[in-house]
């Protein structure tokens, strides 16, 4: 019903700065201002950022062979690798140990082999390293940017850097605090706590960390006292989390886990939530109403739970597996129109799309091709309308500089004149793109914010109080 | 209810005891180079009628348990602040009945066990043959002697680590869940539990018998004129004891003991904290027989009807026919509203308690006056039948007066219990000069701590005074979620305007309390997180109830201020509430 022939041709090489009367300009056009809102857009190259410190055992072959006793050996491998390592440890030194030991744990090593090759067969994404994995099921790229999340209220955005170091830029502020710590690793997702000033939760690869950064304090480099570290035993790496749209529950998946967790944050206490199937959850998303919640598995399936009484719906896959290995990257904003966005876009050549929270723009990041020259990743901007029916119009590209490519994007939850894309670029730079448009009309009427919107609109005619104090 | 509960309860454990006691057979008996002659003992043993015996034994140490279970439980734990505290709870009769009757108990599982795993455990005598006469004569058994009195300390410790965990505390997960499924999710953690108890448990009592065994295995010889067979190893040595077989049977055994008890307790706290789905139960839960947890229930339908169910808020925002009056919203305001000034009470009671405790006697006169009128608000707490929550259903029946009120409150908010260790058994001077300050304070907290420093400074645990008075936190949680949901629906759904009128009340109850609530984190140790239970079957959720207090107070205010937005500036308060609502509103708190 709409194809990409209809879209206006996209200006090469030239920065799209805003959207205005129904168009998209680029920087060649003359007049415009080249910044033209008064947000922070950092730019962040990889030569600056150490890249994050190689694990352990590959630093290992800088020094001398030294030998360990067997039992440090033994307690060494233990600590690294589990029963893996320990089971390899002494069948490898097998003229150490007593021959009935070397042989049983040769013989109980092939068959725990045996066993998880089984089981990766049928889930192959459990036969990567944890390293793989989060590159694999998050937004993680090749650029200086690892991810990104604007708060849901204010003027005050997150960065995950490629360094593990998360920076906290503010409009109106030139403070920007950086927050590292220990367990800070391989950061996959970010999201700030609705109905909260300070909370950032931080999906690393071996923990949950929420951050409390005080919005008042003049402090550069928060210390780790003010990060709660949350973890469960076998529930690494965290690759996705979702806060509830009330702020009360958070909810983290893995994708070796098969059981997702349910967070009372304050509380540090986590109910699992099991289903098996599936071999574990790679993507989490609410519905703005918080009734229901969306857990994609690696696998042809998944699920949504409504949330209430935490019952799950399975939904079957529609296009064999891999339309949903894309559907788990599929950020749904209105939830009740991703199944008519399955069906539009055939879900073959997009990776991410972002919905404004008016409902009137949707920005799909079209992924490129690697090895082609003349075929970059751009991002489709459409104009959409749901009432009296769902609609979609073509609205235009949205280009960077020569040779940068879109990485990832977010709408600003709360612009006043239209809606604002935040994209990261492949060069490390954030830019913010306005669309300026009034608003027509509203989608759905079920998130809260936009029948809040629609409140707030009108002071005039819905004046709750009378002034009674001067 | 809570006896339909009990039966429910019952019925289950007694149902899932034949496949625990199957799983416990086929784990005593394995053998891994027989496999097959391995099943068929095992199907064999399980029809003898011995085994169905011990099951009829199990089937009534399932049924005792229940009832200890449904005795013992409390939604709001007793937290001893001190380590005198702790051992008063340990010793007081009541306690010492429990451990009693749980000896007696492990006593019975472990002879149930030791019958069925057979062999040399069998029975407690045996025949033997006197080495200088040769005749036979019947001889102590050791073997069962172990189990028996291993069953007897790991029900004692059971007991115990009931007290010290707060094992009967029974919490509300955060989330709602369906039995089935709640339970299926919690069975792992159960078993893992249970195993790292028994272990635990066989480790020392495997100690304490190396050192003591001596004595009742003499004991019991001379009182049942068993003689000790020389010939065999005796157990209380160290070779003895280093009999795998023998630990191994022990381990499993108490794991089938432990898992038996832990079932019990998980299977009654689902069927307490379980919520009835059909609507209007509230009305199911006032005809309930125990009314503890009559405001619990009220306040978390509360919560759910004010975020899930529009036509239950329209009923709350709705005016009488005749008259026009909000009744409804008026009751539940009011009720919440006391609850929150309740605590906002106990924490600035509590403050000026710790505030004039450090300073010297000179200023006796403040103290005094300060005393006074602690005093006086703590009888006010505790005289006024307005605390009511269960009037919060007003809206779902008509009678405002509630029978069940001040008894239920009183149990709710804490307020001296009497079968509290310590109440009434003091009597030192002391004490009792200091007595209006100590007592009138609202909850039992103060008795602790105010004791604890009368013995010594620093036997007090840390936190535990903190931890105390937050013990009964989830009804505030629950009363600012619902309270914070129903002022931000009102927004768009209240036609009458019935919640304009209280809405300065609730803000300048709702910045009171969190001014109160960041004093007192600045308070020593109340901001120190508590270290992570590894794995325990006491649930420590109490623990980090403050912290969630604080969490959901933060979180209503947001709700309102960010609902509101700019209308707030309309709203009459005052001046400083208005100064901190404003942080609020740019988010900056």
């Amino acid at each position: 019903m709409c194809s990409l022939g209809v879209f206006p041709a996209p200006v090469t090489a030239a920065q799209t700065l805003l959207e205005r009367n129904n168009e998209l300009l680029s920087a060649l056009h003359p007049g415009e201002h080249p910044q033209p809102c008064d947000l922070p857009s950092p730019q962040f190259t990889r030569d600056t950022l150490k890249g994050h410190s190689r694990p352990e055992s590959s630093s290992r072959s800088a020094f001398l062979d030294q030998r360990d006793t067997l039992w440090m050996r033994s307690a060494g491998a233990w600590r690294d690798a589990g029963l893996y390592g320990l089971l390899d440890e002494i069948t490898n030194s097998a003229e150490e140990v007593p021959r009935f030991l070397a042989v049983g744990s040769a013989c109980v090593l092939a068959l725990l082999r045996w066993a998880s090759s089984f089981h990766g067969s049928l889930f192959p994404h459990l036969t990567l390293s944890s390293d793989e994995m989060v590159a694999e099921f998050s937004q993680m790229s090749d650029s200086a940017l690892r991810s990104f999340a604007w708060h849901p209220h204010t003027d005050k955005f997150a960065v995950a850097l490629l360094d593990d170091s998360i920076r906290i830029y503010k409009s109106n502020s030139s403070a920007t605090p950086t927050l590292k710590h220990r367990c800070q690793r391989s950061v996959c997702a970010l999201q700030w706590k609705p109905l909260c000033g300070s909370a950032l939760a931080v999906a690393c690869q071996s923990c949950l960390l929420i951050w409390h950064v005080d919005p008042t304090s003049l402090s550069t480099r928060p210390s780790s006292g003010c990060a709660q570290v949350l973890s469960h035993p076998g529930h690494s790496p965290i690759t996705s989390i979702a806060w509830s749209p009330t702020g009360s529950l958070l909810v983290s998946a893995s994708p070796v886990d098969t059981a997702m967790m349910v967070w009372d944050v304050a509380a540090e206490s986590a109910v699992p939530l099991q289903r098996v199937g599936g071999g574990g959850v790679t993507y989490l998303s609410w519905s703005p109403d918080g009734s229901r919640l969306l857990a994609a598995t690696p696998s042809a399936l998944f699920r949504v739970w409504e949330t209430r009484m935490w019952t799950c719906e399975r939904w079957p896959c529609l296009k064999g597996s891999c339309q949903v290995r894309k559907l788990r990257k599929l950020s749904i904003t209105v939830f009740e129109l991703m199944y008519a966005f399955i069906y539009f876009f055939k879900l073959t050549f997009f990776s991410q799309t972002s919905w404004d929270p008016r409902g009137e723009r949707l920005a799909v990041l079209l992924k490129g091709d690697s090895q082609a020259v003349n075929h970059p990743s751009v991002i489709a901007v459409f104009k959409t309308r749901s009432s009296p029916v769902f609609e979609l119009l073509p609205c235009g590209f949205v280009m960077g500089e020569a040779g940068a490519e879109p990485r990832f994007m977010q709408f600003h939850p709360h612009f006043q004149h239209g809606a604002l894309l935040t994209v990261c670029w492949s060069d490390g730079r954030i830019s913010h793109v306005p669309f300026y448009f009034s608003s027509a009309g509203l989608l759905g009427g079920d998130s809260p914010q936009q029948a809040l919107a629609s409140n707030t609109a009108d002071h005039s005619s819905n004046k709750l109080y009378t002034e009674q104090i001067s | 209810m809570i006896f339909e509960c009990l039966v429910l309860l019952i019925a289950w454990s007694v149902l899932l005891l034949p496949v625990t006691a199957a799983v416990f057979v086929l784990l005593s008996r394995f053998s891994l180079f027989h496999p097959i002659q391995w099943i068929s003992e095992c199907t064999s043993l399980l029809t003898a009628s011995s085994t169905i015996f011990s099951l009829v034994v199990l089937c009534g140490v399932v049924l005792i348990t229940g009832l200890f279970n449904l005795e013992f439980y409390t939604l709001v734990p007793s937290i001893p602040c001190s380590r005198m505290a702790l051992l008063g709870t340990v010793l007081h009769p009541r306690q010492c009945v429990h451990s009693l009757v749980y000896c007696t108990m492990g006593m019975l599982v472990m002879w149930c066990a030791s019958v069925t795993i057979g062999g040399r455990y069998s029975t407690l005598g045996i025949p033997c043959r006197q080495s200088e006469s040769g005749e036979v004569v019947t001889c102590l058994n050791e073997y069962h002697l172990f189990l028996l009195l291993a069953g007897a300390f790991m029900g004692y410790s059971h007991s115990f680590l009931g007290v010290v965990q707060n094992m009967y505390y029974v919490s509300f997960q955060p989330i709602q869940q369906y039995k089935y499924p709640r339970f299926k999710g919690c069975l792992p953690m159960v078993v893992k539990c249970s195993v790292i108890q028994s272990l635990y448990s066989a480790r020392n009592f495997a100690a304490l018998y190396f050192f003591f065994g001596y004595a009742p295995k003499t004991w019991i010889s001379s009182t049942l004129h068993l003689q000790i067979d020389s010939s065999l190893q005796p157990l209380d040595s160290l070779t003895g004891l280093l009999d795998f077989s023998l630990l191994y049977h022990l381990t499993i055994s108490g794991t089938f003991l432990y898992f038996t008890w832990y079932l019990t307790v998980l299977l009654f706290r689902i069927y307490v904290t379980e919520v009835l789905k059909c609507e209007g139960f509230i009305v199911g839960y006032m005809k309930a027989n125990d009314i503890t947890l009559v405001p619990f229930f009220a306040l978390q339908d509360l919560a759910l009807l004010s975020q899930h169910s529009l036509s239950r808020r329209l009923e709350v925002f709705c005016l009488s026919q005749p008259g026009g009056h909000p009744h409804n919203w008026n009751a539940i305001s009011r009720e919440c509203l006391s609850l929150l000034s309740e605590l906002t009470q106990r924490l600035v009671a509590h403050q000026d308690a710790v505030a004039s405790n450090g300073r010297v006697k000179s200023q006796s006169a403040s103290s005094d006056t300060r005393s006074a009128s602690l005093s006086s608000s703590g009888k006010d707490i505790a005289e006024t039948p307005r605390l009511g929550v269960p009037a919060l259903t007003a809206p779902f029946t008509p009678d405002v007066d509630s029978p069940f009120s001040s008894p239920a409150i009183r149990r709710l908010v804490g307020q001296q219990e009497p079968r509290s260790p310590w109440f009434g058994t003091v009597q030192s001077p002391h004490i009792m000069r200091r007595g209006p300050k100590l007592w009138s304070a609202s909850t039992g907290l103060n008795r602790g701590f105010s004791l604890s420093k009368m013995f010594s400074s620093n036997v007090q645990l840390p936190e535990a005074s903190s931890q105390a008075l937050f013990a009964d936190s989830q009804v505030h949680i629950w009363a600012l979620q619902g309270l914070s949901h129903l002022v931000a629906a009102s927004f768009s759904e209240d036609q009458f305007g019935v919640v304009q009128t209280t809405l300065p009340n609730i803000l300048s109850c709702l910045v009171v309390l969190l001014e109160a609530v960041d004093r007192h984190f600045k308070l020593p140790h109340a901001s120190s997180k508590p270290a992570r239970a590894v794995c325990r079957m006491g649930d420590s959720t109490y623990k980090t109830l403050r912290f969630a207090l604080r969490a959901a107070l933060k979180t209503a205010i947001y709700k309102i201020t960010t609902t509101f937005g700019e209308h707030l500036n309309a709203v009459n308060i005052s001046t400083e509430h208005r100064k901190r609502l404003q942080q609020f509103l740019e988010f900056k708190e």
